[in-house]
């Protein structure tokens, strides 16, 4: 039995510091992006909630040079983005992926011209990785204290929205009628999207913070097509993908070819691809002799009404 | 300026924009700016990997490319098409991510895989660029027709035969080939900036494909050209010139549409993209 636990658990995983600030860091990340991202999966946001990633993150190295802390660099830069993709229109269904691509190249842009003013001492290929990658096992107790206060600002967001919000995603016609502000609604859901992604961005790195944004959020909406529960599923998911993928992680260290574990991203990706594609597995069975058609709450249709 | 390593900047930058105009008049048009990000962003992982194994990284790149397109055209069947490249935008990451860790050999070419390093192109690397942007613009003209087909009006396409799942993932495939042609010598950041900016302004100018085609060709001509000035002059990255032109395109282009449908405010529909799309509908004789 213990030979199962030591092989499971490489020893000293439970005392590692790394390892515990990994595990909190990556399950706050994790919880807050499933049940933000179920919104926005359900909107049809994930473009957005990838170019917010990689844009809080040129915030990151803007303010490094302005000489303020990072971490508002992060959520700023992130809100001001969200703000401007809503006012170029990524309300629209048809041209929104534009207008995001366009916010998202400008930024690479302005970050491509950081890098090159703030890297003329440091070398430019470690802080591109960063930029693309980010890592979990590099986050420090106080940043995490920080970031806590904005997983806590955007759950917040969507919890006192969650009616309204779920009603203009289904049908924002019907949301109208009611007089529930839709525009206002949908760009504080953005917001929300923004501040959950910079929080992951920053703990966990830009890779990890779409993987967890959109992947549970996607395989919960394959699960279930009750939106309470979708919330529920996706934060599951997350968490589940995320501690699993610390945990195998910790345990690479001993595993051809290096020796020196491979990246936590890489596992958690790895896993929420798996957990995805189980889902949709799963929800293709229920569908019985029409794989492939299922797809409840795919628009937000179904469940949003009830 | 006009010295022996510019003229090969001078050179692919052109072929660069030459096939990323009609490619990026397509993206624009189907609304596909997030595969268009994602492809060129995830196919570094396929250079990473081959040079991990000691291949031609042009051969990673172009492998990790078209799966990465195969892959999203077969995910986005069976559920949401942005879900889809999300999910294999970030697996290809994390692939990169892992190759990385192997070896990190790689990592210092990625910086210019990003951001792309347009004034360090050697003349031998001109010779691929230009094969495979020639089988790119062939690749397209072959779909030409039935992509506008199921671009602009899906219905009819379907009542004729034109399969809208296939001429997706020939659409994606082209797009893989634009990626690891453009990829090694501009970087991601670059040739996605040039397919969405430009087109998205030549749209906005005229409604009959052709000319939004040729208009967008000589725009991003135009950028891509003066973004390698500019960067000579200054020293700072091309990236950043192309990007911010870009964005500055894309501004031109929704005040030349809001301009244009004020002009014909009498029209029938209401201002915005149905009716925009109606114009262009009916301009492709079928």
């Amino acid at each position: 039995m213990s030979a199962v636990f030591q092989a499971v658990f490489a020893p000293g995983f439970f005392t590692s510091d790394p390892v515990r600030v990994a595990l909190l860091a990556g399950g706050m990340a994790a919880l807050v992006s499933g049940i933000v991202g179920t919104f926005a999966v359900m909107r049809g946001q994930s473009y957005a909630g990838h170019a917010l990633a990689d844009i809080s993150v040129t915030g990151g190295s803007a303010s490094y040079l302005a000489g303020i802390s990072p971490l508002w660099g992060f959520a700023g830069v992130g809100v001001a983005a969200a703000a401007a993709m809503d006012l170029i229109g990524v309300q629209r269904r048809r041209g929104r992926d534009l207008a995001t691509g366009i916010v998202r190249g400008a930024a690479l842009g302005l970050a491509a011209l950081f890098l090159y003013w703030g890297t003329t001492s440091t070398s430019t290929t470690g802080a591109t990785v960063t930029i693309l990658f980010g890592s979990i096992f590099t986050v420090s107790g106080p940043t995490a204290g920080a970031a806590a206060l904005f997983g806590a600002v955007a759950l917040g967001i969507v919890a006192v929205l969650y009616r309204p919000l779920l009603l203009s995603s289904a049908s924002p016609e019907l949301a109208f009628a009611r007089g529930i502000p839709v525009r206002a609604t949908g760009a504080l859901c953005l917001v929300a999207v923004a501040l959950a992604v910079s929080l992951s961005a920053l703990t966990i790195g830009a890779i990890l913070s779409t993987a967890l944004l959109v992947g549970p959020a996607a395989a919960a909406l394959r699960l279930t097509s009750r939106p309470g529960l979708a919330v529920l599923w996706a934060a599951v998911i997350g968490l589940a993908a995320t501690w699993l993928g610390v945990l195998l992680a910790y345990d690479s260290y001993y595993w051809p070819p290096v020796h020196q574990g491979w990246p936590v991203s890489f596992f958690v990706v790895a896993l929420v691809l798996v957990f995805y594609l189980l889902a949709q597995l799963a929800a293709a069975r229920r569908a019985g002799r029409r794989p492939g058609q299922a797809r409840p709450l795919a628009a937000g249709r179904d469940g949003a009404g009830a | 300026m006009l010295s022996g390593f510019m003229v090969n900047a001078w050179v692919v930058a052109g072929i660069v924009a030459v096939v990323a105009g009609p490619v990026g008049f397509f993206v624009v048009l189907r609304g596909s700016a997030f595969v268009a990000d994602a492809l060129p962003t995830g196919a570094f992982a396929g250079a990473a990997g081959a040079s991990l194994i000691g291949v031609n990284p042009l051969i990673g790149l172009g492998v990790f490319s078209v799966l990465g397109a195969l892959g999203i055209g077969w995910l986005g069947r069976r559920g949401r098409h942005d879900v889809a490249t999300a999910l294999a935008l970030v697996m290809m990451l994390g692939l990169g991510a892992l190759f990385l860790s192997f070896s990190s050999q790689y990592a210092p070419e990625i910086y210019s895989l990003l951001f792309g390093e347009v004034l360090g192109i050697s003349s031998n690397e001109i010779a691929p660029v230009a094969v495979l942007g020639a089988v790119t613009l062939a690749a397209l003209l072959v779909v030409y027709r039935p992509l506008l087909l199921t671009s602009v009006m899906p219905a009819l396409g379907e009542s004729r035969g034109v399969r809208a799942a296939r001429v997706e993932t020939l659409f994606l495939v082209v797009l893989a080939l634009a990626t690891s042609m453009a990829l090694p010598v501009v970087g991601a950041l670059l040739i996605f900036s040039l397919m969405i900016g430009p087109p998205a302004a030549a749209r906005s100018f005229t409604d009959r494909p052709p000319v939004a085609i040729g208009l967008s060709v000589l725009v991003a001509l135009g950028t891509v050209w003066a973004a390698i000035a500019a960067s000579y002059q200054t020293n700072w990255p091309v990236g950043f010139f192309v990007g911010t032109l870009s964005a500055v395109w894309y501004a031109v282009g929704r005040i030349a549409a809001s301009w244009r449908r004020s002009r014909s405010q009498a029209g029938i529909a209401a201002p915005g993209e149905p009716a925009e799309h109606s114009r262009l509908a009916a301009s492709v004789r079928v």
